[in-house]
């Protein structure tokens, strides 16, 4: 698409440092005395008459020019676009902007921090932009409230475009304003034409949910509004604006026509089909074994309640796939994934991957590629409520494998929930309400069993060094399991031990991963969390992978700069631990010795010799930290002093050598 | 190639009582060899399991079993021939988990009655 672009017009009044300084000089000059004049007055005077002042007071034309603001000297020869710009984001109520400075939008950033007062939002300053994208990725997550960014339109943008693409994935909105210079004419030569681009959104466009490029201020005033509604209808997901460095910089010009900031107003998130709730509350009522699996459904501690409230009507089990906080980790009727293997009827609610979860594929090299294989049983019906049906793109393979759906839903789970929970209120016969019952006296007695064979398990290398992931997590739990916690962030996939053994039960316990699985999301992701949740009183704890903190380890400083406590405990496992795995498993279908260097895994997956003291980058960058931890003995009392310093209001860092999942 | 004949504790006896020459298997070289051939990566340095590789240890099954299924899975975990991984270094793996202890009663640890 070409994008015309926006002219420059040319300044109004032109700026002459020169002229004004010496009009001052012939005003001042019009309206003195002259010396001569003054020695003439007195010699014609008898030696009685008042001695005229040495000077006289200033005319009113002087003083104006003394005093005043000269016209001359303000150089845009107006009020600057930017200014009302920052006018409309304030009308939005976006308390940060994580961001690193670049001069492409230098225009918006003097007018938030001088008109703006620095204030709604306040400018916080980053060391790179995937890092800024990403602390406003996680913030929502814990806050329920978007932020902005503002990067340079080119290579800010590359920088950001992974952390774009991981909010896509996880369905979190971040404003991203790019800043871009179109009028090639007028725009400066080098560095800032290296910068531009025709469509910076371009980069984005495959995973963002809108973009676009403003052409006046009212048009700017529009889009972000725009973007900002589009950006919080579910499916949530980022958006993207092109801001013209002129459009900024240069003065407001009315054309007749007054500037106006569009009211904001939330849209209504999608509600399921009313016929197809109705079909799916039958489906449902009338199963032996019903399962429910959730995995980005709950938007809010309400979207929980919902979910708890459908489980305890049907009796049925819930596997928690993770994307947030769905259902309680303390309840009898969670599941673990297994449990599709038994279903007869399976309700997915915004799920990543329905054919994952229905399916199994092993990676076991035949053919080169691996085997598929059913986990449920052929008869099983399925159904499906996901808003991201209603926004799905085709380049970005986020969307995974098909998968054949009997009831097919594109709407948003949690709107859905209250409509579907009533229909199966009224669909269960009387006939089946004992046999749900005795449904749910099982799932106690399983669960109970599980949480018993849980114990057992986390029991296993306990005083190992390095560090069981389940010691160290349990030394974490112990410190905070009496304050209002939030796991910001946690390696995740490789230890699922604060899941399985924490009692999860509040909405901001949990904030789930990346979405993309893009590795960089942790430490970034949670600072940004952390910052809502210090405004909030709430303690945040991140489990930190050391391979995704050395993406972009600058925002630590970020975190002591602007004051956000956050515990940050390492799961310093000393390589990239997924292609560890990877390359020894591709080693051994090719009949091949792994070849491992000096290091523990195959040679490229390593993060070792020399082993990377993250205390010490933490303590370089302002934070207060301890390690290496070897010893499982030496956990209690570092974790003791790291919760002091966290309480106190700063951030503090403990690098453990764990084990590797 | 190297061939070795590897035989358990019982089998050990048997053999001594019949006069046979017998090997015995390292847990100190299979300690070694279970870092070097990579199954620390997703079954733990003590065998413990992960959400990557079951639990091995403490008690692993049967040498048998254990070589059987190390040679010819075709699940997730990948399986290791004999020119990857000798007969003899396995046995040295599984005498390496025999001698892995028990882990204390979960209900003696506080952490984990929290």
């Amino acid at each position: 698409m070409k994008i015309r672009p926006a002219p420059r017009r040319p300044a109004q009044d032109g700026v002459n440092r020169r002229k004004f300084l010496a009009s001052v000089a012939v005003a001042g000059t019009a309206s003195t005395v002259p010396l001569a004049a003054r020695a003439e007055t007195r010699a014609a005077s008898p030696a009685s008459a008042p001695r005229p002042p040495s000077a006289l007071p200033p005319s009113m034309r002087v003083a104006a020019a003394e005093t005043g603001t000269p016209k001359d000297l303000s150089r845009i020869g107006g009020v600057a676009g930017s200014d009302f710009m920052v006018d409309v984001i304030k009308s939005l109520d976006i308390k940060y902007l994580p961001a690193n400075p670049a001069s492409s939008f230098r225009g918006l950033h003097e007018s938030l921090i001088n008109y703006g007062g620095n204030t709604m939002p306040e400018f916080l300053t980053c060391a790179h932009e995937e890092s800024a994208v990403a602390m406003g990725h996680g913030y929502f997550k814990a806050a329920g409230k978007p932020l902005m960014t503002l990067c340079h339109g080119t290579v800010g943008m590359q920088h950001a475009s992974m952390a774009v693409y991981n909010a896509w994935c996880d369905r979190v909105p971040v404003i991203v304003v790019g800043g871009n210079d179109l009028d090639a004419a007028h725009r400066p030569p080098g560095v800032p034409t290296i910068h531009s681009a025709q469509d910076i959104n371009a980069l984005v466009r495959d995973y963002t949910k809108w973009d676009d490029t403003p052409f006046s201020l009212q048009h700017f005033a529009q889009s972000f509004v725009r973007a900002y509604k589009i950006a919080t209808t579910p499916p949530y997901g980022p958006v993207a604006i092109s801001l013209d460095a002129g459009l900024q910089q240069e003065p407001i010009v009315g054309n007749g026509e007054k500037l106006y900031i569009p009211r904001y107003v939330p849209t209504s998130p999608p509600q399921g089909d009313s016929g197809a709730v109705k079909e799916a509350a039958r489906l449902l009522a009338n199963a032996q074994n019903p399962v429910i699996v959730v995995d980005r459904a709950a938007r809010s501690e309400n979207g929980m309640r919902l979910i708890v409230q459908l489980a305890e009507v049907l009796q049925a089990g819930v596997v928690d796939q993770g994307g947030r906080m769905n259902f309680p980790s303390t309840h009898y009727l969670r599941r673990p994934p297994t449990a599709v293997g038994n279903a007869d009827v399976i309700l997915g609610m915004e799920l990543t991957d329905y054919w994952g979860t229905v399916n199994t594929h092993v990676d076991n090299g035949e053919h080169g590629i691996g085997t598929n294989g059913p986990k449920v049983k052929p008869d099983t019906k399925l159904i499906s409520i996901s808003s991201v049906d209603l926004n799905t793109k085709a380049n970005y393979q986020d969307f995974q494998r098909f998968q054949v759906i009997d009831v097919q839903m594109a709407a948003d789970a949690e709107a859905t929930l209250p409509a579907l929970i009533e229909a199966v209120k009224t669909a269960i016969p009387n006939e089946r309400k004992a046999a749900i019952e005795k449904r749910g006296e099982a799932a106690r007695k399983a669960f109970a069993e599980g949480s018993e064979r849980l114990r057992q398990n986390a029991a296993l290398a306990w005083d190992a060094s390095p560090i069981s992931t389940a010691r160290m997590a349990m030394e974490i739990w112990a410190e905070i399991k009496d304050l209002d916690w939030s796991l910001v962030s946690s390696s995740g996939i490789g230890n699922t031990w604060p899941n399985q053994l924490w009692r999860m039960e509040k909405y901001h316990h949990w904030l789930g991963l990346s979405g993309g699985y893009g590795v960089g999301y942790g430490a970034p992701a949670a600072v940004g969390a952390a910052l809502a949740n210090r405004d909030l009183g709430r303690f945040s704890v991140n489990i930190q992978a050391d391979g995704d903190l050395m993406y972009a380890p600058g925002v630590l400083w970020t975190a002591a700069r602007h004051n956000i406590p956050l515990l940050t405990v390492m799961h310093n496992n000393r390589g990239y631990h997924q292609e560890v795995m990877h390359l020894q498993k591709l080693s051994n279908f090719r009949n091949r010795v792994a070849n491992l260097g000096k290091d523990l895994g195959p040679i490229g997956t390593s993060i070792q010799n020399p082993d990377i003291e993250y205390h010490k980058l933490a303590e370089s960058m302002g934070w207060w930290a301890k390690g290496p931890i070897k010893d499982p003995a030496e956990l209690r009392p570092a974790m003791k002093q790291a919760v002091a310093v966290v309480k106190s209001g700063q951030p503090a860092l403990l690098n453990v050598w764990t084990q590797p999942r | 190639m190297r061939s070795a004949r590897i035989i358990g504790p019982a089998a050990l006896a048997a053999g001594l009582m019949l006069g046979h020459a017998a090997i015995a298997a390292s847990a100190e070289k299979g300690k070694i060899a279970f870092v070097q051939q990579g199954c620390w990566q997703c079954h733990g340095f003590q065998g413990q399991g992960a959400s990557t590789g079951a639990k091995l240890a403490p008690d692993p099954i049967a040498l048998e079993a254990f070589t059987a299924f190390v040679r010819t899975t075709d699940r997730g975990m990948p399986p290791y021939s004999e020119a990857v991984l000798s007969n003899e270094d396995l046995a040295d793996i599984h005498a390496y988990l025999q001698s892995i202890p028990k882990p204390p009663d979960p209900k003696s640890l506080p952490l984990l009655n929290q």
